[in-house]
């Protein structure tokens, strides 16, 4: 039971990366993976949030609607369930905790529009995921996501100091560069979890 | 003429905002999943700029993304059910892709862009120059990845036996530099800076 765990987090975090296999949550991902700093803050609130909505999205899925066979529905509930928990967070932090509110910043409300927080839950519904698997599960995922895109942008800001890029291929384009060796080299982790 | 050029073009989603880039990199290894998204998200940003666009003037300042949220997830739940209905294959192949439409930020950028400030007309116009400036984009990189990674275009072989396949090209690596490939091109014609 505890190695079936551990082997869903390693394989969320490293065989089948949410960002470098499934090529999720890749706006965010292009647009904060310039500083090190911005993508690793982004990262923290990501790992927050997609745990929280898995807490949440479990219950009402299993609980509510697949005794009223209303699945049709999962999508909009959801969505609603993100954007509600994503405002909750806020409204909790800047009345409990304003420094981490400050630490946050912008990147909280942004996190709506993520699709890695989506993806899990539609993930968690697709696997059949117990209420324990979903929320490791939703954990790894987020770590990984975090993983991938603090190495883009440790690389990325290496480069910049370098300087040497061709004009068209600076920013986004560069980072999808970097992105692609780091997915090929994730390719290595294939075989050594199997889920 | 100037919004379909701008969807088509000079604004066009992915190249020059970057907008929807996952859906883009995730089902453009194949030609055929290319095309399905491709339809689904202009069908799904049709029928938002629609209702959007019509309700403009009754939806109050502060609910309009949770809003147009439900508009989009209720677009989505129909495509959804029908490529799972007509094209069972493909559904399988793109499967939770189809949900994330939802978090695809095209749609939501342009209706906060444009939808909630234009008329019909135009609205509906700008969906579909978007909706088609997204597509080819998607067909254009699955082409390439297809090509490479199966040697087929569209399940049609293209090249002999003895083409050694590029495996790569058809798993999410090659994903990133095709697309990197594209972007690098389109910005140096477009003559953009960073």
């Amino acid at each position: 039971m505890l190695t079936h765990i551990f082997m869903i987090f390693l394989a969320a975090v490293l065989t089948q990366n949410i960002a470098l296999t499934y090529l999720l949550g890749m706006c965010p991902f292009i647009a904060l993976s310039r500083s090190l700093k911005t993508a690793s803050g982004m990262g923290f609130a990501v790992i927050f949030v997609v745990t929280l909505t898995v807490m949440i999205n479990w219950p009402i899925y299993h609980l509510i609607l697949v005794p009223l066979n209303a699945e049709l529905i999962y999508y909009i509930v959801f969505i609603i369930v993100i954007a509600a928990s994503v405002q909750l967070v806020e409204m909790i932090m800047e009345k409990f905790f304003p420094a981490l509110q400050a630490a946050f910043g912008i990147f909280l409300p942004l996190i709506t529009v993520n699709c890695t927080v989506l993806a899990v839950s539609l993930f968690m519904v697709l696997r059949d995921y117990t209420y324990v698997e979903a929320i490791i599960f939703g954990v790894g995922a987020a770590v990984g996501w975090v993983l991938a895109i603090v190495l883009v942008a440790a690389i990325n800001e290496k480069l910049e100091l370098v300087g040497d890029i061709p004009k068209g291929l600076r920013g986004p384009g560069i980072i999808m560069v970097i992105a692609g060796i780091i997915a090929l080299a994730f390719l290595g982790f294939a075989g050594v979890v199997r889920v | 003429m100037t919004t379909i050029m701008d969807g088509i073009w000079r604004d066009h989603p992915i190249f020059s905002m970057l907008l929807g880039i996952c859906s883009a990199l995730a089902v453009s290894n194949r030609v055929e999943n290319a095309i399905a998204m491709g339809v689904g998200v202009t069908f799904v940003l049709v029928g938002t700029a629609i209702l959007i666009a019509l309700l403009r003037n009754f939806i109050p300042q502060r609910i309009r993304m949770i809003t147009y949220m439900l508009t989009i997830a209720s677009f989505v739940i129909i495509v959804d059910k029908v490529l799972k209905a007509y094209f069972p294959v493909i559904s399988e192949s793109i499967g939770p892709y189809v949900g994330l439409i939802i978090t695809n930020c095209i749609i939501m950028g342009r209706c906060e862009a444009f939808f909630i400030q234009n008329t019909l007309g135009q609205s509906l116009l700008d969906s579909l120059a978007n909706g088609f400036g997204y597509t080819y984009t998607l067909v254009i990189i699955a082409i390439v990845r297809e090509f490479l990674g199966f040697g087929t275009i569209l399940n049609i072989p293209m090249m002999p036996e003895s083409w050694t396949r590029w495996v790569v090209m058809a798993m999410a690596p090659g994903a990133f530099f095709v697309l990197s490939i594209f972007i690098w091109i389109t910005r140096t014609l477009a003559g953009k800076d960073a």
